[in-house]
């Protein structure tokens, strides 16, 4: 009897002890969890989160760095500035028109190059090192050889190309503003293009084959098992690439500043905000269109994250 | 089953020679222009192939930025990338380790935040974070220094390493550290034994890939230097040539093959590690 009255108070002093003993380990663990990850996420935070932040603070203010003593609070001023001038959108222009070309070439491009490297068999490693070898060259260096390249006197498209229509020796690249976008966006494609090619391979690699062979023996053609098995089954991937490339295309900068330093309308935001903010050290103008383009690279992100459910986290949990 | 295999890739391989053309060409044209003479850097007749490749081969413009008038511009800027790019890899793959152990074998509330974190992070617009800190740097001292190119530079490191040596330490069969104790090796043993020799790879070709982004970064460089701290890509921007009325095509050329070489090098070497780096934290599995 006495048992039985004194068995469930020990059962349950005896679970509550057990529950106690588990947030202590459960705890013990999150503060070694803080303390090894802690460090690397406050300089993470510091090093970026401080100089958003700042750029954010001074774009309110009317501040010319060798003029600090005229430092003075004009609030939104900078932004009124900058979105009713024209050279403000002449370089949004610029930079979307940029990253949509580049995007999409590289998309078509690097899916050709990817599929070709998950199905070739002979040179295999060989060609999955030559592929992958622009990725490691500086972009300064890509956009000088791109430029040497397109150049009346230095250069050997003219000559190699001279048979096409519009193009002979004296074809001047540089002079208007389509040239120059074609030289800067090639240049940028032959850089990133591996990087693209290496994660569609990756989500290529990911597709089960057996469904591939299925669809051939029940006479799919090669067009329908691109469009009906394959792309389906590596969306996710392709989203990935798309949302990476696209956010790192909209911050264009060496190519230009190398080929045309913003001659013939060709200057991108980043750009635009470099003339600013350290060229004529206007620091709350130059902060304003920071500011702004970091918006813009926010709503980009949002929209993929949302609008196509790119889950960039995902089975890393 | 292997001849209809090849078979089956026939167009494929034929596909590969122009993926190889479009690749190699402009690094082979990076090449021949570091050889041309001024003479045929000006004129087609100079050169062979459609004013491809040098006719004469000169090494003058090697001999320009190593022993000549660009040496005291070239060889300080590769010891700044070198002394930069190193210290920012070294300290954010150290700390990012820590944290990546962490996020991989720990449980704890904010997982997910410092990964979300480290990606959005990594898509900040640079030059977003240089109109601050140069007004910053200019008022403490750091403006044109080493230290004040490391701690940006940190910025580009850091979160990557993050990002991609959570995905390897993700992957590591972490209970074979156990076996090994079951098997009677120490703590320390089994650590130094088991894990170090799991860990390295990951560890190694994250500072490889951090390496290349920093190696890569000009727009920090341009804002943050001005002569002292002026590291290569941005002193390539600022090449003068042998006088004043010679162009500088020919020493930038053999500046780029110069700092060209080693990254080749080490893709060629580890191109197989690269490659499950960039992808491993990009997409699932």
């Amino acid at each position: 009897m006495s048992v039985t009255q004194t068995d469930p108070p020990a059962q349950a002093s005896s679970k509550k002890k057990k529950k106690q003993v588990m947030t202590d380990r459960a705890k013990a663990e999150r503060s070694l969890g803080w303390r090894l990850a802690g460090p690397a996420f406050v300089v993470m935070v510091a090093v970026t989160g401080y100089p958003i932040l700042q750029a954010i603070w001074n774009s309110f203010f009317n501040y010319r760095l060798t003029d600090p003593t005229n430092k003075k609070f004009t609030f939104l001023n900078n932004y009124i500035v900058a979105l009713s001038d024209g050279v403000f959108w002449q370089a949004t222009w610029v930079t979307v028109l940029i990253t949509i070309i580049t995007v999409a070439v590289e998309l078509v491009l690097g899916f050709i190059i990817a599929l070709v490297m998950h199905k070739i068999v002979i040179p295999r490693r060989s060609l999955r090192t030559i592929v992958l070898i622009p990725y490691s060259i500086i972009t300064v260096v890509s956009a000088f050889s791109w430029f040497y390249a397109f150049r009346t006197d230095t250069g050997y498209i003219n000559q190699w190309f001279a048979w096409l229509p519009g193009i002979d020796a004296s074809t001047d690249w540089f002079g208007g503003f389509w040239g120059s976008i074609l030289v800067i966006c090639l240049s940028e494609i032959w850089k990133t293009t591996p990087f693209m090619s290496l994660l569609l391979l990756a989500g290529l690699a990911q597709v089960d084959a057996s469904m591939e062979e299925a669809a051939e023996v029940d006479g799919a053609t090669w067009w329908q098992r691109l469009t009906r098995v394959i792309l389906p089954n590596m969306k996710a991937a392709i989203m990935v690439a798309l949302l990476f490339r696209t956010l790192d295309a909209f911050r264009i900068f060496d190519n230009i500043f190398i080929m045309t330093g913003g001659a013939n309308g060709t200057s991108s935001l980043s750009l635009l905000t470099y003339n600013q903010a350290i060229d004529r050290v206007e620091i709350g103008m130059g902060s304003a269109l920071a500011v702004l383009l970091f918006l813009f690279v926010l709503v980009i992100a949002a929209a993929f994250v949302r609008g196509f459910k790119v889950d960039l986290t995902g089975g890393r949990n | 089953m292997a001849s209809q295999d090849i078979k089956g890739t026939k167009p494929y391989t034929l596909l590969a020679i122009p993926i190889i053309i479009w690749t190699l060409v402009p690094l082979l044209w990076t090449l021949a222009l570091s050889g041309k003479s001024p003479a045929a850097l000006a004129s087609a007749n100079e050169n062979t192939l459609g004013n491809f490749w040098p006719k004469d081969w000169t090494w003058d413009n090697y001999a320009l930025i190593f022993t000549g008038g660009a040496s005291d511009l070239f060889l300080p800027a590769l010891r700044n990338s070198v002394v930069v790019c190193l210290s920012a890899t070294v300290i954010g793959v150290i700390l990012a380790m820590f944290c990546a152990y962490a996020i991989a074998r720990l449980n704890f509330p904010g997982k997910r935040v410092i990964l979300t974190t480290a990606l959005t992070v990594s898509f900040f617009p640079v030059i977003a974070m240089v109109t601050p800190l140069f007004d910053l740097w200019t008022k403490i001292g750091l403006f044109d220094t080493i230290p004040g190119l490391i701690i940006p530079y940190l910025a580009l490191t850091l979160p990557l390493s993050i990002w991609v040596l959570s995905a390897f330490f993700q992957a590591i069969p972490w209970e074979m550290e156990q076996a090994a104790q079951v098997d009677g090796a120490t703590t320390w043993q089994a650590f130094r034994k088991v894990i170090v020799p799991l860990a390295a790879p990951g560890v190694f070709t994250t500072a490889i890939i951090s390496f290349f982004i920093a190696w890569n970064d000009f727009v920090f460089a341009i804002s943050l230097t001005s002569d002292k701290a002026r590291t290569v890509p941005a002193a390539l921007a600022f090449f003068t040539g042998a006088s004043q009325f010679e162009q500088p095509t020919g020493g930038i050329m053999a500046a780029a093959v110069v700092v060209t070489i080693p990254v080749v090098i080490l893709v060629l070497i580890f191109q197989r590690r690269i490659v499950a780096g960039l992808t491993s934290g990009a997409v699932k599995g």
